[in-house]
């Protein structure tokens, strides 16, 4: 899936690379293995990074939710696809790209369940540590353990970076995340964000009767030697050059 | 108006099991009361979290819900904009943002209590409708127009104690047109929200003073407007009046004097708005208005009335 994102990346400005390789695995894993897809009220996913979203738009393709046309058109003159996800796209339930909005979204969807009665129902939330930087997410986060949502699990793609540079030194307070999340009444967990098998386990093995929030660390721009940890692929798409070097490093791995 | 918005959203919960209402520590508490004790799972307090309320009910509405988010009329839409524009508007959900105090209903509170510019901002927003019902009878049916409409709504309400002023209105409400609420031939008064009854007080003062009629209407929908309607009125009276608790800028007087450029109006049109500036001043709505040329006397005045006291 990184070598289709890499693909697009050619035909599209912007794609903002790093940020899909880092959570890949994430989303892949809540795809594959935690999400109930089936049935009348499937489980939810609502990627709250929403610049993330070429991972997204990969998982669905490999599952045949969105067309290779969907991904084919993606950013060109008269396609639907965009660089973050957009309601009414197959398998896309909710428009992010401003950050901050998918925990407050992903709460009201699980209080519905809650509330209505869908009580197998789960809502997922992937966020990134950046977006944490938010005063919503903290206002959600107050929010969730009072209104007993123990059905919403938000994933944090934590990879010390945004867009301008390492949150350690922008926020020397900022971490760790988990007491201050504990300390907000949810249960936290710290795992390595590339292991699906320890996204699984972390999820499985949760106490329950409050919302869960598993830390996942990762980094950013996984998989291509020069984009890891580099800022400057927050944003932009690989050159020709730089397409094949990093095509040569995935096809080595794989 | 507030109890009356309370009293219907409690009928409407009544008939649906999935309409919820979620408030941000602001609520008329005793005429709500029906509904938190009848209905305590689809009442929230989100606490002072305008964002969280916004995008919570979003989310509700994801799931099929109907929800209201209220809290003072500020605080409902400029804190949580973005979630508005983004989580609401662009998602077009069915959530309706009850936005109590609107316009300078705060009178004494201060310009941070002022929406004196709301309906032009949310009138901004594409898929967002705006609703300011006049007194409690037209807040009742707007509550449930919003509860019925299928996508975000802006339903700005005043405060408390507003006077009845639609009991025997000729026109029934209508979502989306206009609706004339007092008969009249010579003179045409526009008004929407509470202001609305200043409208009444300048309409009685010049029959009993020049012996001309004048008719009053209540432009509750504010989007989508009822721009034929307006040009009708543009049309067929020789004057026209629009008086609005709200900014110059963006709101009803604007569009009537769009409205009648394009259509070629050849009638008088006299607007009474907010000028474009914070409010420094305290005192009753009254004298607010006042301060801003909005008064019985002022209108009778520019009208050429025998009634006004000021020339």
């Amino acid at each position: 899936m990184r070598r289709r994102i890499l693909d697009i990346s050619q035909t599209v400005p912007a794609l903002h690379i790093a940020p899909a390789f880092s959570c890949l695995e994430i989303v892949d894993a809540v795809y594959h293995g935690l999400m109930r897809r089936d049935g009348p009220d499937p489980d939810s996913f609502i990627l709250s990074k929403g610049h993330g979203a070429m991972a997204q738009y990969a998982v669905l393709e490999e599952l045949g939710v969105m067309s290779r046309e969907d991904l084919d058109s993606c950013g060109k003159d008269g396609g639907h696809v965009g660089m973050h996800p957009d309601i009414g796209l197959p398998g896309i339930e909710a428009s992010t790209g401003s950050l901050g909005h998918g925990l407050p979204l992903a709460v009201g969807m699980a209080l519905a369940d809650r509330t209505l009665g869908a009580t197998d129902r789960m809502v997922y939330c992937v966020m990134s540590d950046g977006e944490l930087e938010e005063g919503s997410v903290w206002e959600a986060m107050m929010l969730a353990p009072t209104l007993r949502l123990d059905r919403l699990i938000v994933i944090v793609d934590l990879n010390d970076y945004q867009s301008l540079g390492k949150i350690s030194e922008i926020h020397p307070n900022f971490y760790p995340v988990a007491p201050k999340v504990e300390a907000f009444g949810w249960e936290a967990r710290e795992v390595d964000g590339h292991d699906p098998g320890a996204l699984h386990a972390a999820v499985a093995t949760r106490r329950g009767g409050r919302p869960l929030m598993v830390i996942a660390r990762t980094v950013k721009g996984k998989g291509v030697s020069y984009m890891e940890n580099a800022p400057i692929w927050h944003y932009r798409s690989p050159s020709p050059d730089e397409y094949r070097r990093a095509l040569q490093e995935l096809e080595a791995v794989s | 108006v507030r109890d009356a918005f309370a009293r219907t959203v409690y009928e409407i919960a009544r008939d649906d099991p999935r309409v919820f209402v979620v408030v941000a520590d602001i609520s008329p508490a005793s005429a709500m009361a029906p509904f938190v004790r009848d209905y305590p799972d689809r009442f929230l307090n989100a606490g002072l979290a305008e964002q969280a309320m916004i995008g919570l009910c979003a989310g509700l509405a994801m799931r099929g819900c109907t929800a209201f988010a209220y809290t003072i009329a500020t605080f409902a839409i400029y804190r949580p904009f973005e979630q508005v524009r983004d989580d609401l508007c662009y998602q077009n959900l069915p959530v309706t943002i009850v936005g109590i105090g609107g316009g300078t209903a705060y009178s004494l509170l201060g310009g941070t209590h002022h929406a004196q510019e709301d309906v032009a901002v949310m009138r901004a927003l594409p898929n967002m409708a705006v609703v300011a019902p006049c007194d409690p009878l037209e807040a009742a049916a707007a509550t449930l127009a919003c509860a019925r409409h299928r996508g975000p709504a802006y339903l700005r309400l005043g405060k408390a104690g507003e006077p009845a002023l639609t009991r025997e209105a000729p026109a029934p409400f209508e979502f989306g047109r206009l609706r004339r609420i007092r008969d009249g031939r010579d003179v045409c008064i526009v008004s929407y929200g509470p202001i609305v009854k200043m409208a009444f007080d300048v309409a009685e003062r010049i029959e009993a003073a020049d012996g001309r009629s004048v008719a009053v209407v209540s432009a509750h929908t504010l989007k989508p407007l009822d721009r034929d309607g307006l040009a009708r009125i543009l049309r067929e009276f020789e004057t026209v009046v629009v008086l609005e608790d709200h900014s110059e800028r963006g709101g009803l007087a604007a569009d009537a004097e769009q409205i009648a450029w394009q259509s070629r109006a050849g009638c008088a049109l006299h607007t009474f708005s907010l000028r474009d500036e914070f409010i420094h001043v305290y005192g009753s709505q009254q004298d607010l208005w006042r301060a801003h040329g909005l008064s019985v006397d002022r209108i009778c005045a520019a009208l050429g009335s025998r009634a006004a006291s000021v020339r």
